[in-house]
């Protein structure tokens, strides 16, 4: 079973995020980049796949030649293959921003991704179910529609057999459970399973790998983001209680008893 | 001008997270809320969410829960009505069915918005979460229909007293095999009781917990307040608990009464995810834990100690 798994380079976010100044992005002088924990469950479900039915892991990102970093890290971990849709063909003159990948909606990264899976064929796409930083919710659907394939999205538990992927969820409190005939496009979430570490040979192996690199154009589309804020703080100091007869108090204050 | 919103319903009524929506949608004309089942719902029907319209949506029809089918059920709905925006709660069902709406219709989707202010000319302004809450976007949607969800844990619920009933309309769409091909088997959970996203009191498990076996006093103070447990990112990624009880950016989102962090530091990744509790009371031996600038009381001291104390008091009530 071939599988492409989708990432995205985010900002490592520790304490606190901060803005640069012009409020156009996060402030990432200061913090490393990684790939969401949904998605980093999505390289490691695809690899647990292959492990046990065969086939192979590639792994695809867009953004400019920085997010490579990214497309290694899941290379050291098992993908076989990597893929940059390269941005940065269609940006201003100058060194690779941070930006210049993040930039790009949900729209236009879906039918650039499409194309991708058109030209090589693959049996299943992973996503992680949202992207960390911009959280649109939309881009394994939007992928899965162009493609004409079916799609699940939020699963915590995958199997596969006689050409069928069955995808579960729980949503409130009911399980749920899909059937879907491959091809098809599944997004996950953490949980699924509890990644690995990437191995010495791993790291050595995604150092030598070649990065496929294909041109994509930005497209502009009809969500337009003017600024980031923090939100207003609500950030206050708690007041302390001294014993447990005045946290019993509290709580019957507040009604929950 | 209409505004369709997709409602989930918990019984007779709107589901919280719904009646979010509603609340927002309330602000950008006049709703007409398309609720797809369970039967027996419409006698509940004329009075929700002080809705102009309601559209009630044969179950039988899509078998259940179907994504695509409920997101084609709000296209035919769009071409009936002419409106202008569609609406649905930011929970995975609701951001799940608008981005197929999103995708089936080739319009933008603005996911876990928190507030919308119509520009008049056929634009909105407005402000979404990014980072699950932890920053906000200012943003513009420009499109002839104007997709949103709204954020699960944000805008306060609010219901309009006394609201003319409602129409209400059976609606048949129609759906194509396709539509129906990928839809939910339903059957009941392990976890079953209250669910984590919707319960009234939640108390929380960190670190400070210690490991798997630490749990049993935060299982019993939950069920003497009605509540369930849930979990910082460490507990689940330690294997200590399941990860369907993580609180978090990359758990679930709960909007409480009350959160009890016992043993929690409060990374920002764990605050996306209880920063929608109305009050937050944190146990901690660290009086310098982020938790407590997030808290508005707290207790310094050791959770071993403190939880089994606080369970005897208030069995001694």
């Amino acid at each position: 079973m071939d599988i492409l798994v989708c990432v995205k380079r985010v900002p490592t976010v520790g304490g606190k995020i901060l803005l640069t100044e012009d409020g156009q992005q996060v402030d990432t002088r200061m913090s490393g980049f990684t790939i969401s924990p949904h998605e980093e469950c999505a390289v490691e479900e695809a690899v647990q796949l292959t492990e046990r039915l065969g086939g192979s892991v590639s792994v695809l990102t867009l953004g400019t030649e920085i997010a490579i970093e990214q497309l290694r890290d899941a290379l050291a971990l098992g993908a076989g293959r990597a893929v940059l849709l390269d941005t940065g063909g269609s940006r201003p003159p100058g060194p690779p921003r941070e930006t210049d990948g993040q930039e790009w909606g949900p729209i236009a990264t879906a039918s650039a991704i499409a194309a991708e899976v058109r030209e090589h064929g693959y049996d299943l796409v992973l996503f992680g179910n949202e992207a960390s930083d911009t959280g649109d919710y939309q881009v394994g659907i939007r992928v899965a529609h162009e493609l004409g394939w079916p799609v699940a999205t939020g699963i915590k538990d995958i199997s596969v057999a006689d050409g069928r992927l069955v995808a579960r969820r729980e949503y409130r409190g009911v399980a749920e459970a899909y059937t879907l005939p491959l091809p098809a496009v599944v997004t996950v979430k953490e949980g699924i399973n509890l990644p690995r570490y990437p191995s010495l040979p791993g790291r050595l192996r995604a150092k030598r790998t070649q990065i496929e690199r294909v041109p994509v154009t930005w497209q502009a589309e009809g969500l337009r983001k003017e600024q980031l804020r923090v939100p207003e703080s609500v950030k206050h100091q708690a007041e302390i209680l001294g014993s447990v007869p005045d946290l019993v108090r509290v709580l019957d204050e507040l009604g929950v008893l | 001008m209409t505004v369709l919103v997709l409602v989930e319903v918990d019984g007779a009524e709107p589901a919280d997270a719904s009646a979010r929506a509603l609340t927002l949608a309330r602000g950008l004309g006049d709703v007409s809320a398309v609720v797809f089942g369970p039967g027996g719902f419409g006698a509940a029907a004329p009075t929700i969410g002080a809705a102009t319209d309601v559209y009630l949506v044969d179950p039988a029809i899509t078998g259940g829960y179907a994504p695509a089918a409920w997101a084609r059920t709000l296209a035919g709905l769009i071409a009936e009505t002419g409106a202008t925006a569609v609406l649905a709660a930011g929970t995975d069902r609701g951001n799940e069915v608008l981005a197929h709406l999103g995708a089936i219709t080739g319009l933008p989707m603005a996911a876990n918005c928190v507030a919308v202010t119509p520009g008049g000319d056929g634009t909105y302004r407005l402000t979404r979460h990014r980072w699950a809450g932890l920053l906000l976007e200012d943003a513009i949607l420009e499109a002839p229909v104007a997709l949103f969800t709204v954020a699960t844990d944000a805008i306060a619920p609010d219901v309009p007293a006394e609201t003319p009933a409602a129409m209400v309309h059976d609606y048949k769409s129609e759906l194509t095999e396709g539509d129906l091909a990928v839809r939910a088997e339903e059957s009941a959970a392990g976890g079953g009781g209250v669910s984590l996203a919707t319960a009234r009191v939640v108390v929380g498990g960190g670190r400070g917990v210690g490991g798997p076996d630490g749990f049993a006093p935060l299982e019993e103070l939950a069920e003497l307040l009605g509540g369930v447990v849930g979990v910082s990112r460490v507990v689940t990624s330690e294997g200590w608990r399941p990860h369907r009880q993580q609180v978090g950016q990359t758990g679930t989102k709960i909007t409480p009464a009350l959160y009890l962090a016992c043993g929690i530091s409060g990374a920002i990744q764990h605050v996306a995810g209880c920063a929608g509790a109305k009050h937050i009371i944190a146990i901690n031996t660290d009086p310098g834990a982020p938790i407590l600038s997030h808290a508005d009381y707290a207790v310094i001291g050791d959770l071993h100690q403190i939880v089994p104390e606080l369970v005897a008091a208030l069995r001694a009530r």
